[in-house]
């Protein structure tokens, strides 16, 4: 049997598709459901990675005996299941929602998960079950593993340019069938009709037979919009950045104007919405050239920082479809330069929908950048007068915490410091935000700008800033040079002419605050005297939200849950106070819960003593949990971390997360085989503490190298970054083989149950990677891992 | 200790319950447990809520009409079927087209805040299953009621016509532009979402009159945004916070 080895091209195509089975499935429930559950049950489904281990170490000798079938059954199985599970879980009726008032809601997702966990265990059950057949050949069937991996990160976000991603979950599907005959072949049997066989049904998959829709919960934006009369879908659209759908109604008009005064003149033109992910909207509106019909766009807070500027030169980040270019051009902007992070955006705005538009982004003083917006400002040489940093995210979305484990660089200290240092003396930085109540994302922007000024260098922060707000918006400005009586004089004579409320303006008592849209208590006002007064951090501290600033090493804006407040939403949750809550949040921290509970149970079954397989009596069992629970939890660490370190060279999530981890996989696998050759013992040890150090190390050398690179195009970024990743990821392929070799000269069932071990902690790993991030920054999860890795070396099994 | 304590018998409760949900707990209704009983357990309930809410609204407990008509009429009528047992549970029920029937402590909520009166004529925009509207029925001289989509729109006033309610009338139709052949109102209440306040409801309301405008996504309400127009016709608007919570602590 399998006389020519294992199976190495099959189980690198396995691992591809699995990887790109599990960034899909991100996208998937993305759209159909929301982001944050989405996280839940795939991040939970990995554990059929550890679980395949466990199985495989109850049952190693049959499986052994058997490995061919077994091979075969679990390819194709994971090629039929990709589709099938998910079809099969997006017809649960789980609402999200509806999670704290339904008790069968939580049935429902643990129904998803069970979906959704079948085909990473039929995955891994080919990549264990190879290890524990070939355990001459780990290190080459680790290496076929990881570069395929690698591969299938690097392709999938190809194909989501390419394909829509119901139709990518065929592809992946495909790729399973694909495999077995891939598997068949390799196997070099005589008969060879079963790969035909295979190969037929891998192009069956492909075929519109295998076809299916997404079914989006009724509760998400694109779905209400469509219950209304006469409403057309106009253009459907997807790629790796979003699934597009652009809406018309004309029966019943958007009239999307977030934050509109109640005194606003004339209507709001006709709008096209367009859907991100069926939920987040954006608008097009028509413009006919006339600008005296557009009144409306004056009676908003983002309008504000119009009237202490002449003629501008503007930068809008985060352009969309448009509504703050049409505000800038409305206010006689000299120049105005759009930077849009999604190319179909701009593409529906700049061409397919151009007419309706109006030409907007051709308009000769309007540049449109198709760029991430961080990005975008680090590079530039420009300066402007004014800075528009737009309402992006949903209103929903942004209520209900569902950003909390979202990384955002547009709202932290040092972005907000690189826009100041991109205004002209005079300039002004507009940030406007929907306001919660209480205050959360409203007072975080102004503790992030108040520490972004004393950055840079600015002594009195509190004469450069100033805050209104609205029914639900709020538009903070910060200015280079101090706010002079005559700017305040008009941004008075804005609000009142509006009826919106001063926030904060140098010298504003507390009588002129909270007049129109009264709160119990002027709570912006006060919070913003507090944040700019000597007990400034005290108040952070007692404040029942967090709303310490942002900053790059700690990217969460949206994460406001304490700890200690905890009780008491939960507390009044069922009586008003659900919106407090943060989703995003909690479903991490019950991830992790889950996590650990079902990983500790999957490490110890094998355990059990009385089993045959001799692992109770194997001896160093502790030994040998420490060191793959390290291993595979500080890989994940430094994974993660050096994504996110990356995204700050890279700017562009995309070419971030799909070419770091490519290269990460890539040069482990390189790694994985040429550790072969490397005398064990004290290879292991010293593998340890050089990735320890090295990881370390580049905390501290990657900021310069990125601050001297910073204007380079981003041609020449990737194969930088790709250089720098490789010694690293390179060293970090060697201990889990090299592990492997020797415990599995021990006794051969160790292999299933360090894979076991190893594939729990990558899970937690990655959940806790998140974790350590919102509360201690990413400087923590590099220094745990080196510290992980250290421990590793030092807990390795005596040979 | 007791805030941890809180918070895992709180997750334990919904995982717990979770997993014996469908067959143990379903609530069952049987002839000795009819809608009547349950109706004034959930009166008792919003009771409950209320004054322990009491800061918030300056009072210990809603106008006495609200409540007895929150315990007459039939809100299971106003659910799917297969929703009845759920009925009159304090939490809000899905009705089908992505829309939502609130939360009964929040109907009560909302209703006291509007001091409808018997000679009232109130508008309502997003009419849902009608379950509001029949409330205010009970309380005022006349209901109108805008529904956007058309089969909520049919089904409501079928609905209505029903049970009784003879003196709300729907239509289907944009609820931005109000009903300007039966304005002026005493109040409005526009349950469906919205990006700005409409500027032609806020003129289509009687001076001393009352616009409600609950705020959040489906199943929450984040806040209660009352806009009052006093007898020269000037505007305040209030945003309330449906639930009794104080951001700051300590000196500050």
């Amino acid at each position: 049997m399998f006389d020519r080895g294992p199976p190495l091209f099959s189980i690198a195509i396995l691992s591809g598709a699995a990887l790109a089975y599990e960034i899909l499935l991100m996208r998937l429930f993305s759209i159909i459901q929301w982001h944050h559950f989405a996280y839940m049950m795939i991040s939970l489904a990995l554990l059929g990675y550890g679980a395949s281990g466990t199985m495989l170490a109850l049952a190693q000798r049959w499986v052994q005996k058997h490995f061919f079938a077994f091979f075969i059954t679990n390819a194709i199985l994971f090629g039929i299941g990709a589709i099938v599970c998910f079809r099969l879980a997006q017809a649960v009726p789980f609402n999200a929602l509806e999670v704290l008032w339904d008790t069968r809601q939580p049935l429902w997702l643990l129904l998803i998960f069970m979906l959704l966990f079948m085909p990473f265990f039929c995955v891994a059950n080919c990549i264990c079950s190879a290890f524990s057949k070939f355990s001459g050949q780990l290190h080459r069937i680790y290496s076929f593993d990881l570069i395929g991996a690698g591969i299938g990160a690097l392709s999938i976000i190809g194909l989501l340019f390419i394909v829509p991603p119901n139709t990518a979950l065929q592809v992946i599907a495909a790729m399973g069938l694909l495999s077995a005959a891939v598997a068949w072949l390799e196997y070099g049997a005589r008969s060879q009709w079963q790969a035909l066989v295979l190969s037929i049904a891998t192009i069956v998959m492909l075929s519109p037979v295998a076809g299916f829709s997404l079914q989006v919960s009724q509760f998400k934006g694109l779905n209400q919009a469509l219950q209304v009369l006469n409403t057309e879908k106009l253009d459907q659209r997807s790629s790796p950045l979003g699934w597009l759908t652009t809406v018309a109604s004309p029966s019943v008009p958007f009239r999307h104007a977030p934050g509109l005064s109640l005194n606003s003149p004339g209507s709001i033109p006709e709008q096209l919405a367009i859907f991100t992910d069926a939920d987040s909207v954006n608008m097009i509106t028509r413009y006919e050239g006339s600008l005296h019909k557009m009144a409306y766009l004056d009676f908003q807070t983002s309008a504000l920082p119009y009237h202490l500027l002449d003629h501008p030169e503007v930068m809008v980040l985060g352009a969309g479809g448009g509504a703050d270019v049409l505000q800038a051009l409305y206010h006689r902007s000299n120049r105005i330069d759009a930077v849009e992070i999604n190319p179909q955006v701009v593409d529906l705005v700049q061409e397919r929908f151009a007419d309706f538009a109006g030409d907007l982004y051709l308009q000769p003083r309007v540049s449109v950048f198709k760029s991430e917006a961080r990005g975008f400002v680090t590079a530039s040489r420009d300066h402007y007068d004014l800075i528009q940093v737009a309402l992006l995210d949903s209103f929903s979305a942004s209520s209900a915490g569902l950003y909390a484990l979202s990384e955002n660089y547009l709202y932290t200290v040092e972005a907000f410091s690189q826009f100041l240092h991109h205004l002209l003396p005079e300039g002004v930085l507009s940030i406007t935000r929907w306001t919660k109540t209480p205050p959360r994302d409203g007072l975080k922007t102004f503790a992030t700008a108040i520490a972004a000024l004393e950055a840079s260098g600015v002594t009195d922060p509190e004469q450069h800033m100033a805050m209104i707000r609205s029914w639900n918006t709020s538009t903070l400005l910060l200015k280079r040079g101090a706010f002079d009586d005559h700017a305040i004089d008009k941004l008075k004579s804005f609000c009142r002419l509006r009826s919106f409320d001063l926030v904060y303006y140098p010298g504003i008592t507390r009588q002129e605050a909270n007049r129109y849209n009264q709160l119990q208590e002027p709570w912006f006002f006060d919070g913003a005297q507090q944040l700019l007064g000597p007990q400034s951090a005290a108040f952070m501290d007692d404040y029942k939200f967090n709303i310490h600033p942002a900053t790059d090493d700690r990217p969460y804006f949206s994460h406001f849950l304490k700890w200690r407040t905890l009780p008491e939403l939960l507390e009044l949750s069922q009586r008003g106070g659900m919106p407090l809550l943060e989703w995003g949040y909690l479903v991490l921290i019950v991830t992790l819960a889950v996590a650990l509970v079902v990983s500790f149970l999957l490490v110890l079954l094998p355990l059990i003593p009385g089993r045959s397989n001799g692992l109770w009596s194997g001896g160093q069992n502790w030994r040998i949990i420490i060191y793959f629970a390290a291993i595979g939890t500080a890989f994940m660490f430094i994974e993660i971390a050096f994504i996110q370190k990356f995204l700050l060279f890279l700017h562009h999530p995309l070419y971030a997360a799909s070419v770091v981890l490519c290269a990460f996989l890539v040069f482990a696998g390189m790694g994985s085989k040429a550790s072969s050759r490397w005398r064990k013992q004290t290879t292991i040890r010293g593998a340890g503490l050089v990735i320890g150090g090295l990881s370390l190390l580049y905390l501290f050398l990657l900021p310069l190298i990125f601050d001297s690179l910073v204007t380079i195009p981003v041609v020449f970024k990737i194969p930088i970054a790709v250089i720098l990743i490789a010694p690293l990821a390179f060293l970090m392929g060697a201990p889990f083989p090299l592990g492997l070799d020797v415990v599995s000269k021990k006794l051969p069932v160790f292999i299933p149950w360090a894979w076991a071990i190893n594939g729990c902690a990558s899970v937690a790993g990655a959940i806790l990677a998140t974790l350590l991030a919102i509360h201690f920054g990413f400087l923590i999860v590099v220094t745990t891992a080196a510290v992980l890795y250290a421990l590793a070396a030092l807990a390795l099994p005596r040979s | 200790m007791n805030g941890l304590t809180t918070l895992s018998s709180q997750f334990c409760r919904v995982f717990h319950l979770g997993i014996l949900g469908l067959f143990l707990i379903t609530p069952q209704v049987t002839a000795t447990d009819s809608y009547q009983q349950m109706r004034q357990r959930l009166v008792l309930e919003v009771a409950g809520d209320v004054a322990q809410t009491s800061g918030y609204i300056g009072k210990d407990t809603l106008d006495e009409r609200v409540m007895r008509v929150l315990g007459t009429v039939a809100r299971h009528q106003f659910v799917p079927p297969e929703l009845h047992y759920l009925a009159y549970e304090n939490r809000p029920l899905p009705i089908g087209h992505g829309q939502t029937i609130s939360q009964p402590y929040i109907v009560a909520l909302m209703t006291d805040l509007l001091e409808p009166g018997p000679d009232d004529v109130v508008l309502e925009i997003g009419t849902g299953s009608g379950y509001q509207a029949a409330i205010l029925s009970r309380l005022v001289k006349q209901v109108y009621s805008i529904e956007i989509i058309p089969e909520l729109a049919t089904s409501a006033t079928e609905r209505l016509h029903q049970l009784g309610f003879d003196n709300v009338e729907v239509k289907n139709a944009d609820g931005y532009y109000g009903w300007p052949e039966h304005a002026p109102f005493d109040a409005i209440i526009v349950t469906a979402a919205s990006s700005h306040i409409p500027p032609p409801l806020v003129q289509q309301l009687k001076p001393g009159g009352v616009l409600m405008i609950p705020v959040g996504p489906a199943f929450q309400v984040q806040q209660l945004s009352m806009v009052r127009k006093n007898a020269e016709g000037e505007i305040t608007i209030r945003q309330l916070m449906p639930v009794s919570f104080v951001p700051f602590t300590g000196e500050h």
